[in-house]
């Protein structure tokens, strides 16, 4: 069967903000330039970043750089490599500038600058006290920055194809990757993207757990897509959750909610954090409150039918405050838990919101692997930016509207290297014999299957899986019960079957395909998270706690380094960090406390 | 409506940027959607062609719907509320 082969200069997968950053930087260079997306670009789940982005253009008061690294390389507990985050804190300025010239109505101080605001963990000299450094236009910053990019590309001509799922990464035998396979949700037609570079821009990958802020289509399917192609993931068992999720659901309730009075309870009503956090009680640090949850359910003191998740409670609050001082809640509440919470209390669960790992990366935005000998090399003609890519800024932990930040300066720069590799002329590399095999043989192994497993039990069998062996709070137990788990999991997933055959828009056989990138994504996640035997950032185990010879359970000594988790033979592997900044002397090591 | 339209509109329903509207629509499409007339099933598929935000604000009140045609699917949106916590 003979496929139709479109032949670009570049092609990016995603259309969110690093995908539309990238593509300016390319198509604005007179290169051809194609972005698919598995939606219209303004719907990319960055519109749901609303807090700002970080920059120290110093408009409000002093700010520096510098601070901004410190903030950043402690955050991520010192995983974070110090050249990337220099690169990036450095960057932060030019990147916010363009997207001034591009349109983006940033709030304004009176004299007409771009007004920053506080954000926590935002702090001037070396954190000794806040400093005002986000840039934000009202609460729809990720919707403005979508929206302004998006025009500035149309004008660039850059060439969309909206609602297509790309398939597989195409790689020649010396490792060059020359494009990738694609198909048109549409018609069900596969196409072969034949390019000079290929740029991965597809976003988080929440959707594996149970309970997670993340839309729906963020399945992780760059990642997936990587990992089949023999590339490793980085850093994947390091994941941001939030205390509080509508259960099941996975909606956000802030933590206003608590700081306003809301106390959480477990199944025998009982205010447990009380026991955990006899001070602070319900307004403990959000670690402190998703670990105690976590345990309360483990020990099976959760609530609801399966006992997995808590109750916030605010029904002694008096009605009148909660209306004045949560608007929102009550509504969101009613909507997505059923209750309205003047009256009963509202179900939530720890929820998994960021991920820190993803395609390895360096701040060029060149994807690494590592070579025969162990050591970092490049693959030529790839690149990947923004939350699917791990350069790695974010370390352990992600410090807040590092995010936005992150998808810009990666996106422009990956667009930037990719540009120079392009100029540089050499022509498009043969397509391999093979190059549709792997995707065709996947699309034909759906089509055919009979008597399978449905995609909706798989989705829910990782989900689960994830959730209650890897979630926020880490047992060693758990999660040796996981890494074996995950993998009859994986049998599940290996056997899908869907009823509609159907080629036109036939959405089963697309789910059944983000599956088969999630499970990657989970495999990896469990693999590394058990590997991880210390507490670093995000990653908290049981068995790693705080003792004055690891503060916080953090083991310098043994786990400074990146896991890389590779597909075949879901093998583990391990680099060093980059502690030398480009210029000047590293953050020094030490403990992290806020 | 035929299949390969409904499932175009399902797509488009439930891989939105913000999840509140991918579970919202998710669950109108599997609850209520049947039930509507075929102006109702156009003045639907009419209100999901917004902007995610836009769109939030309608169903969760923010914003009164000033679209005669559209503002009694958003009612319906609200009324069709999750038992999330028990249905897990």
């Amino acid at each position: 069967m003979n496929i139709p082969v479109y032949k670009f200069d570049a092609v990016i997968v995603g259309a969110g903000g690093a995908g539309l950053r990238s593509a300016i930087q390319l198509s604005e260079a007179g290169l051809k330039t194609a972005v698919l997306s598995k939606v219209f670009p303004t719907r990319s789940h960055t519109v749901a970043a609303q807090g700002g982005v970080a920059a120290s253009l110093g408009n409000s008061e002093e700010d520096n750089w510098r601070w901004h690294m410190y903030d950043t390389v402690k955050g991520s507990d010192w995983l974070g490599d110090q050249d990337a985050i220099e690169f990036m804190c450095r960057k932060a300025v030019e990147v916010v500038v363009d997207l001034e010239h591009y349109g983006m109505p940033f709030d304004r101080t009176d004299n007409g600058k771009i007004y920053q605001r506080p954000f926590g963990g935002h702090m001037s000299n070396f954190g000794e006290k806040p400093v005002r450094r986000a840039c934000a236009a009202a609460d729809r910053t990720g919707h403005a920055m979508l929206h302004a990019m998006y025009q500035r590309n149309v004008k660039a001509n850059t060439q969309f194809f909206v609602e297509w799922m790309a398939l597989d990464l195409i790689r020649d035998s010396e490792g060059h990757v020359v494009g990738v396979t694609a198909m048109e949700m549409e018609t069900g037609q596969v196409v072969i993207f034949h390019a000079r570079a290929v740029i991965f821009a597809t976003g988080g990958s929440g959707r594996i757990f149970a309970s997670s802020t993340n839309a729906f289509m963020n399945t992780g399917d760059g990642l997936g897509m990587t990992a089949r192609a023999g590339i490793p993931l980085e850093d994947m068992e390091f994941w941001q959750f939030h205390p509080t999720g509508v259960a099941g659901a996975g909606v956000l309730i802030t933590e206003g909610v608590r700081g306003e009075g809301g106390i959480l309870r477990n199944s025998n009503k009982e205010r447990f954090m009380e026991r955990y956090a006899p001070n602070a009680k319900d307004l403990a640090s959000r670690d402190v409150v998703s670990r105690a949850m976590t345990t309360e359910i483990k020990e099976g003191r959760g609530c609801g039918p399966h006992k997995d998740f808590l109750l916030l409670d605010i029904t002694h609050l008096d009605p009148a405050v909660i209306l004045k001082r949560l608007p929102g809640i009550r509504e969101i509440s009613i909507q997505f838990a059923g209750v309205d919470p003047i009256k009963e209390p509202i179900p939530v669960v720890p929820t998994c919101h960021y991920q820190m790992g993803g395609i390895p990366t360096r701040y060029d935005g060149r994807v690494m692997t590592l070579g025969a000998d162990g050591e970092s090399v490049v693959v030529p003609g790839f690149f990947a930016a923004g939350e699917c890519a791990c350069a790695s800024v974010h370390g352990a932990n992600r410090l807040g509207t590092n995010s936005l930040l992150d998808l810009l300066v990666f996106g422009k720069s990956a667009g930037d290297t990719a540009v120079e590799d392009l100029k540089a002329g050499h022509a498009h590399r043969d397509l391999p014999a093979d190059a549709a095999d792997k995707a065709r043989a996947r699309l034909a192994a759906l089509n055919d299957r009979q008597g399978g497993v449905s995609v909706a039990e798989a989705r829910a069998a990782i989900a689960n899986t994830m959730q209650t062996h890897a979630g926020v709070f880490r047992f060693s137990d758990l999660l040796k019960k996981g890494a074996a788990q995950i993998l009859e999991v994986e049998q599940m997933v290996n056997n899908l079957e869907i009823k509609d055959k159907s080629q036109t828009w036939n959405t089963a056989r697309v789910e059944a395909l983000e599956t088969q990138n999630m499970i990657e994504v989970a495999k990896a996640t469990m693999i590394s998270a058990e590997a991880r035997k210390e507490s670093r950032g995000a990653h908290v185990r049981d068995d790693a706690p705080d003792t004055p010879e690891f503060p916080n359970g953090r083991n310098d000594k043994e786990w400074l380094k990146h896991s890389l988790w590779f597909r075949e033979g879901n093998r583990i592997a391990y680099k060093p960090v980059h502690l030398q900044p480009l210029t000047g002397e590293p953050v020094a090591l030490k403990t992290r406390s806020y | 409506m035929e299949r390969a339209a409904f499932q175009r509109l399902r797509w488009r329903c439930t891989r939105r940027g913000l999840l509140e509207v991918d579970v919202t629509l998710g669950r109108f499409l599997e609850e209520g959607f049947g039930k509507l007339s075929d102006a109702e099933a156009r003045a639907f598929a009419r209100l999901a062609d917004y902007e995610d935000l836009e769109l939030w604000h309608l169903i969760s009140g923010q914003k009164a719907c000033e679209d005669a045609q559209l503002a009694p699917i958003v009612a319906m949106l609200q009324k069709c509320r999750g038992n999330a916590a028990t249905a897990a």
